[in-house]
């Protein structure tokens, strides 16, 4: 089907291929094969599926046609995403990477990348004249996230970017918390954006995915070599359940996300609450800068608790959000990002970072708010 | 977390289905269980599961978050709509007499006439919004009514609780197909219907990928006949399709609320269209049915036909249509359209479609999630 200059809500639905062709089926179909014939010894569009799956072909020109990008790329977990994209530098290469960043992403950072050879300065990215500085002869990219997780740190994408293109670096963003919905990062300069489909996107806390888009024609090119060289693609029936979860991401981004504004909102006059860091409220810092680049604060909010000692009664009383790790879901989860998300990172860059023991991070559902505050203020107590 | 509280909003127990219900592991999605059978602990005991046909973990999953939606006491699920129909009309025996909707699904019709009939089972067909009609219906061998409201595909509606109390007063089952509304928008167990029947393949799978059906009894007397009828025939829903409709459940709320909202845009559209002759939805303030809708439901839901010029014009629009597919079924993610007195109603023989109306320039849309202004745009370029 052509694609006319339609609006996202009928992107979402509609994706890259909505009908498969032979049959007229509304759903494209799961192709487990993990090869195809090859009749008379000429190979057709498919070889074998690590190299091409129809299935996976769905949801990579799904993320691209959201994100605004020319191809996509679909792996097995948002983790297996950032790998495949840092593995864009070489040996010898620096990069340049957010202090406040996903444990997981921090993690492969600092101790696998090193083991390649590739060195990493943490920065803080909300100064421009921090990344200027870390700047090396041997920088190739910058890495980062916006807003930060877990403190809601605002990168200017677009002032990144033009930094990074003057001095020949390449930008890669993690654009989990937002999804193309709310940010759209390549059309502000940024090369190459990572999702875990995880989150939002899959959006039921059911499937393990990660996704790569960019547009930028010749580094598509060499994340399609890396995939099929590497191999950590996503299976065919992840691949149909992911594209489903796409389907309904405008209506449950935009449930959470009005949910996660009322959380916020009643926490911050919480007597038990010390902060809340979240860019919908008015005088957080940064929200006129993300909100310059994003068209919604998202459905994740942290909060301090004033006392450590009132932490376990909250994990102990809250019953309606999973207490895990992860986002994104339809169910609200509850985050303690010390011991949880943040794990990875020793106590002491914790607490440098300002990640403190007191720190809880929730991903609003799309439960009623009324029962999410009812729960979550007798966990608060008083 | 793991039990279902009545006090909390429908639209939070919903997300609740199955969540951290996997005691080992806490796992927020309820596993899929493929196993056909169960190993036993010693003769005569048992672990509550034999094999699958009698019970799966995952389909018990479901089945309870289904019969906690409808506000009844047993949840059935079976591999299509026409199978938990099937099923239902097992219940009835030789000699016995059903009245039903006559504006209602073909494959109901298809059954009971080519099927059931064989059987001994018969049928009468009335006008369900008429309760005069329905009561002149009955006789001594009448033993249930059978209502599909908002009707199929003329969207009439029927009175559920004049329906509800005259089923009680004359003994007969009260059976409603709840497939157009769900029991987000309306919930007849509460109006005294004794079975509520679902093609969750509809709005409850809500994405086209897959094909189910539902039955829950209000009475747990009749949910056990119904159980026996399930295992004894054997129609169940495989535990993968299981999993994937509680998977669809979750977003159910998002997705008919936006149903709703874009289906009265189109509606009004449609209805300000030269072309178009009339338009059957429930949310126009002059559909005959508005009213009682507005009393017994909270939304108008997302099905609507509409009348054009011409049967050729009919025929142009669907072969226009870029968008919206020229398909049947309803009720998924993306807008459908269909062609009733061909497709869905192709079985209704022709004389009795023609009484009801179901000509063809008759078109019947289910109205997706897409941006409305796509939708419409892309009905406007196939009425031109």
């Amino acid at each position: 089907m052509k694609k006319p200059s339609y609006r996202t809500a009928t992107l979402l639905v509609h994706q890259g291929k909505d009908r498969d062709p032979a049959t007229g089926a509304s759903v494209v179909p799961i192709y487990p094969a993990s090869t195809y014939h090859h009749p008379g010894g000429v190979s057709g569009e498919y070889d074998y599926s690590r190299s091409g799956n129809p299935s996976r072909e769905q949801v990579e020109e799904a993320i691209a046609l959201l994100e605004g990008g020319v191809r996509g790329f679909a792996y097995a977990t948002g983790m297996a995403a950032v790998g495949s994209a840092l593995a864009l530098l070489k040996s010898g290469d620096h990069l340049i990477a957010p202090e406040d960043l996903y444990g997981g992403s921090w993690r492969y950072i600092s101790t696998v990348l090193p083991q390649q050879g590739i060195e990493a300065s943490f920065v803080d990215t909300t100064d421009l004249s921090a990344i200027e500085a870390a700047i090396r002869p041997n920088t190739r990219g910058i890495f980062l996230e916006t807003p930060s997780n877990p403190l809601f740190k605002i990168t200017d994408l677009a002032a990144v970017a033009q930094l990074a293109r003057a001095k020949g670096l390449l930008t890669l963003l993690d654009n989990t918390f937002m999804t193309p919905l709310l940010q759209k990062p390549l059309q502000l300069g940024i090369d190459v954006v990572i999702h875990s489909g995880t989150k939002f996107l899959g959006g039921h806390s059911d499937l393990m995915a990660g996704l790569i888009t960019t547009a930028d024609v010749e580094l598509g090119k060499r994340l399609k070599y890396f995939q099929n060289a590497f191999g950590a693609v996503l299976s065919p029936f992840d691949c149909f359940l992911l594209s489903r979860g796409i389907k309904t991401l405008k209506l449950r981004l935009e449930a959470a996300q009005a949910n996660a504004q009322i959380l916020a909102e009643r926490l911050q006059q919480h007597p038990a609450v010390a902060q809340v860091y979240y860019p919908g409220l008015e005088g957080f810092i940064g929200r006129k800068r993300h909100f310059a680049q994003a068209s919604g604060a998202g459905a994740i909010l942290s909060f301090e608790l004033k006392e450590l000692s009132g932490i376990k009664p909250l994990l102990q009383t809250v019953k309606l959000p999973i207490i895990a790790p992860s986002l994104g879901g339809v169910e609200t989860i509850l985050t303690h990002c010390w011991s949880m998300s943040h794990a990875a990172i020793p106590a002491a860059t914790k607490r440098q970072l300002g990640i403190r023991e007191t720190l809880v991070r929730i991903s609003a559902g799309i439960e009623d708010v009324e029962d999410l505050w009812e729960d979550l203020a007798a966990g608060l107590g008083g | 977390m793991s039990q279902d509280k009545p006090q909390q909003a429908l639209e939070t127990r919903i997300l609740q289905i199955g969540v951290g219900r996997d005691e080992r592991t806490g796992a927020i999605s309820y596993p899929i269980y493929p196993s056909a059978t169960y190993r036993h602990p010693a003769v005569g005991e048992s672990t509550g599961f034999d094999y699958t046909r009698s019970g799966n973990p995952t389909r018990q999953i479901l089945e309870e978050g289904l019969a906690t939606l409808e506000g009844g006491a047993r949840g059935l699920t079976f591999g299509s709509g026409m199978a938990a129909l099937t099923t239902l009309f097992l219940h009835f025996s030789s000699g016995d007499h059903v009245v039903v909707s006559e504006d209602l699904y073909g494959g109901t019709y298809r059954v009971l006439d080519q099927v059931f009939a064989k059987f001994g089972l018969s049928a009468t067909y009335v006008d369900t919004s008429q309760t005069a009609a329905v009561a002149a219906a009955i006789t001594p061998q009448t033993k249930a009514l059978l209502v599909e409201t908002p009707g199929n595909p003329l969207l009439g509606i029927a009175d559920l609780q004049t329906l509800g109390e005259l089923c009680r007063s004359r003994g007969l089952l009260f059976l409603v197909d709840n497939t157009f509304l769900t029991p987000l928008l309306q919930r007849p167990l509460e109006f005294g219907a004794d079975v509520v029947i679902h093609s969750a393949t509809k709005y409850l799978g809500g994405h086209s990928d897959l094909c189910a059906g539902v039955l829950v009894a209000r009475e747990a007397a009749l949910g056990e006949r119904l159980y026996f009828l399930q295992n004894s025939t054997g129609a169940i829903l495989p535990p993968q399709d299981c999993w994937l409709l509680i998977r669809s459940l979750k977003t159910l709320s998002l997705r008919m609320e936006r149903h709703c909202a874009t289906a009265i845009k189109v509606a009004r559209w449609l209805k300000s269209h030269p072309k178009v002759t009339a338009v059957y939805y429930p949310g126009l303030e002059d559909h005959p049915g508005h009213q009682l809708s507005k009393q017994q439901t909270r939304g108008f839901g997302g099905m609507l036909s509409f009348r054009v010029e011409s049967d050729e014009l009919a025929r142009a629009v669907l072969k226009k249509l870029q968008l919206i597919s020229f398909a049947e079924s309803l009720g998924g993610v993306e807008s459908l359209m269909t062609l009733p007195a061909v497709q869905t109603h192709g079985d209704v023989p022709p004389a009795e479609r023609e009484r009801l109306g179901i000509c063809e320039s008759l078109l019947r849309l289910s109205v997706g999630i897409e941006a409305v202004d796509d939708i419409i745009a892309d009905l406007e370029q196939a009425l031109e």
